[in-house]
């Protein structure tokens, strides 16, 4: 292979014709010969299907379902919500039961909401499956809108809905659609089965997403190791009208299924830190997905059911799955023999990237391609981590081309801005670092708990800042309801006052009239007549009268 | 001489003239301080640190009236990010104004309000809707886990509950490696 020191500057596209090496990187024990020639199996219906949500990257479903409700298989049970979401299907037929938080395959261990069904064991449609498309006269963004439909998501591990990836290609010009079906780890072997098993579904799905990305060029990644499946491929392409797809080996070197890795071994080019393979006119799909969008543009089926590698010393009958999407752990294991007595750790996922679960009653989601039950001799519990000797191996492996030690340093004393500055976000969590350094420090969950730390600091920035919206319009609601009340009081009391000016020109013009009454009574004639040849009596009765209008002028 | 002199005389004229352009063209407001230190206080509002909210806070600390290590709900992060920005030394949290606790946010036991709106008129982000002698009730979302519309309801129906993580907010914890600690960093 040549090397890549040379092949800064970038190769035309179009020819492909040498590989490149991305830096660092490890030769893996593949650990897939058993499972690499066990037929895909499948693994039924069982009793109860747990369907989380949230499967992919993004935000979660909305249900459209209710406790009791009857559904069939392949029907809508949950929409996407946003742009980046996607649809959930019931994968098999039955009765929602309940609507609830189960755990689910996460690192943390915690319950998630899922839709769960009681299957019926019928596994039937509502209706007969829709006549295939003729996709090669259906516009990119028609064919965009039934991934959508179906629910696609990445399908090699990191579940980006699909839909969002390829509308990419209605922003820029892509110059190559890329088909990773490089298993990502070892004991992997779903990929390579699909392709050895499904070639001709796999090609008309990869020349949907051509239709769909409208690419110069097209390369099926597959790795060194896959002879079999190459030979499946390469005759479904001859059975087919050629449309420019190439099948290419790269070497098996873990991480060479990671994108970046495969987009830097196939053209010799980079991603940008912290951009998407889009940034450089490259859209790279799994290979199952490429299974999925067939399915879903063909046999008009959405995203029901997917490929799941059992395996590893703590499984019975090592197999692959075609397992329904929401299928219990349990019931995997049980179709694979059950575990051996040797069974120490269960792990979702691949032994580098997978994380240990701590039961088995978790659902299968949309993005889990392995099982893997390990015994203490295939992988021992790491020992104690001893301090970091500064040997500089992790550096040496770090296919992202970071420096594992100073993000360790930084991560370990939470020192998140610099971690930052030294690239955390690229760091792909492979594992290399952590697999070569001898003082066996968990390097991988340094960097996982710095990035979850930063974003968690991220929410709570915007919480805080929401915070001081809310209250700043709170106070400036307050300062103008006062401002309010005290305009109206000001306005009240002027209106008081120029009332009150009224109301003395009213007195003034009463006390006026009561002077004029007065003064004219003093005026008026007040001689009393008939006075003449009064009697004594009379007299007397008048005297008391003046006396006592006297008194009562006087008491006026 | 006297050309010489008159030539550095216009020249500096000129570049004085030309600076007091500049100055005044590529003007640039500087974020004032205070604004600095209120983008990095929690925004809970709750009054511990003894002012009226995060904003009074923030002003007191610029004036040099306060010190950075009165705020509970920022904890040591906060005192840190402080103490960065203005160039000081982190401090431990100052227990006489509380403890630092993981977010809290409070729920109102509808069964029990009777709809005094006495913690509407406390909430200071308008969390709690309700109307007089209506039942009241908090917008989960938008309550920052002040704790002020406790102490005014009459009849004790407001309750702390910590927040649940879920998988979307989890933080992987740090491995418990003790030996990591041994050297320091050069």
């Amino acid at each position: 292979m040549a090397e890549s020191a040379t092949s800064f500057s970038r190769p035309a596209v179009e020819s492909f014709e040498r590989l490149y090496t991305f830096h660092g990187g490890l030769k893996l024990p593949g650990h897939r010969e058993v499972t690499a020639k066990q037929p895909i199996q499948s693994a039924g219906v069982p009793a109860m299907l747990v369907l989380p949500l949230l499967q992919h990257i993004g935000e979660p479903a909305k249900s459209l379902v209710q406790p009791g409700d009857t559904v069939y298989k392949g029907q809508l049970i949950a929409r996407q919500s946003g742009a980046i979401s996607a649809n959930l299907h019931a994968s098999s037929s039955g009765t929602v039961i309940a609507i609830e938080e189960r755990p689910v395959a996460h690192p943390s261990g915690l319950q998630a909401p899922c839709i769960i069904i009681e299957t019926d064991g019928l596994d039937r449609y509502r209706d007969e499956p829709a006549a295939a498309l003729d996709y090669s006269r259906m516009q990119p963004g028609e064919l965009c809108d039934h991934i959508r439909e179906a629910g696609i998501v990445g399908l090699g591990g990191a579940g980006f809905p699909t839909q969002v990836k390829l509308a990419c290609s209605e922003r820029s010009r892509i110059e190559l659609l890329l088909i990773n079906a490089v298993e990502c780890e070892p004991y992997i072997a779903c990929d390579n089965r699909l392709m050895q098993e499904h070639a001709t579904e796999v090609i008309e799905g990869v020349r949907i997403l051509q239709r769909a990305v409208q690419p110069d060029s097209c390369i099926i990644a597959i790795e060194d190791g896959m002879a079999a499946a190459e030979e499946a491929l390469r005759s479904a392409l001859a059975t087919g009208n050629e449309t420019g797809i190439r099948v290419t080996r790269v070497p098996e070197i873990y991480p060479s299924g990671g994108e970046r890795q495969l987009i830097k071994v196939l053209t010799g080019s980079e991603v940008p830190s912290q951009g998407f393979p889009a940034d450089i006119g490259i859209i790279c799909q799994n290979v199952g997905t490429a299974a999925a969008v067939y399915n879903a543009v063909i046999k008009r089926q959405p995203l029901l059911s997917r490929i799941v590698t059992v395996t590893g010393d703590g499984i019975a009958e090592p197999q692959n799955f075609a397992t329904l999407i929401g299928t219990p752990v349990s019931h995997l294991v049980a179709c694979a023999g059950g575990y051996t007595q040797d069974v120490e750790r269960l792990l979702i996922g691949g032994p580098m990237m997978g994380y240990a679960v701590s039961h088995d009653d978790i659902p299968v989601s949309k993005t889990i391609n392995c099982i893997l039950a390990v015994s203490h001799e295939e992988m021992p519990a790491p020992p104690p981590a001893q301090p970091c000797i500064r040997c500089g191996k992790c550096t040496v492996v770090c296919p992202a081309d970071l420096l594992p030690q100073q993000l360790y340093w930084y991560a370990h004393s939470n020192n998140l801005d610099a971690a930052q500055d030294y690239n955390l976000f690229d760091c792909i969590e492979c594992g290399c670092c952590a697999y070569v350094c001898p003082s066996h420090i968990p390097l991988v969950q340094y960097y996982r708990h710095a990035k979850t730390e930063i974003w968690a600091r991220e929410k709570q920035t915007m919480a805080s800042d929401h915070a001081r919206q809310r209250h700043e319009a709170r106070l400036s609601r307050l300062d103008r309801i006062k401002q309010e009340r005290e305009a109206r009081m000001a306005k009240k009391k002027q209106a008081l006052s120029s009332d009150g000016g009224r109301s003395d020109m009213k007195k003034a013009a009463i006390q006026a009239a009561l002077e004029r009454v007065k003064r004219k009574k003093q005026q008026a004639d007040m001689t009393p007549k008939n006075v003449d040849n009064l009697t004594p009596e009379q007299q007397r009765l008048i005297a008391a009268a003046d006396k006592r209008r006297q008194h009562k002028d006087d008491t006026e | 001489m006297l050309t010489a002199l008159i030539a550095l005389g216009v020249l500096a004229a000129l570049i004085g003239l030309l600076l007091g352009y500049a100055a005044i063209r590529f003007h640039v407001d500087s974020d004032p301080v205070v604004d600095q230190i209120d983008a990095l206080l929690p925004q809970t509002q709750c009054g511990q640190c003894t002012y009226a909210g995060c904003r009074p806070y923030a002003e007191a600390i610029a004036a040099g009236e306060a010190d950075i290590n009165q705020c509970p709900p920022g904890g040591d992060a906060t005192i840190q990010a402080l103490a960065d920005l203005l160039g000081k030394d982190p401090k431990p949290l100052n227990p006489e104004h509380g403890e630092h606790t993981e977010k809290t946010v409070v729920i109102i036991d509808e069964q029990v309000c009777i709809g005094c709106t006495l913690c509407i008129q406390a909430c200071p982000v308008d969390a709690i809707v309700g109307a007089a002698k209506q039942m009241h009730t908090v917008i989960r979302s938008e309550c920052t886990g002040c704790d002020l519309c406790i102490p005014p309801c009459p009849v004790e129906c407001i309750h702390i509950v910590a927040l649940q993580p879920t998988i979307r907010n989890w933080v992987w914890p740090l491995p418990a490696d003790t030996a990591a600690g041994d050297l320091q960093h050069g």
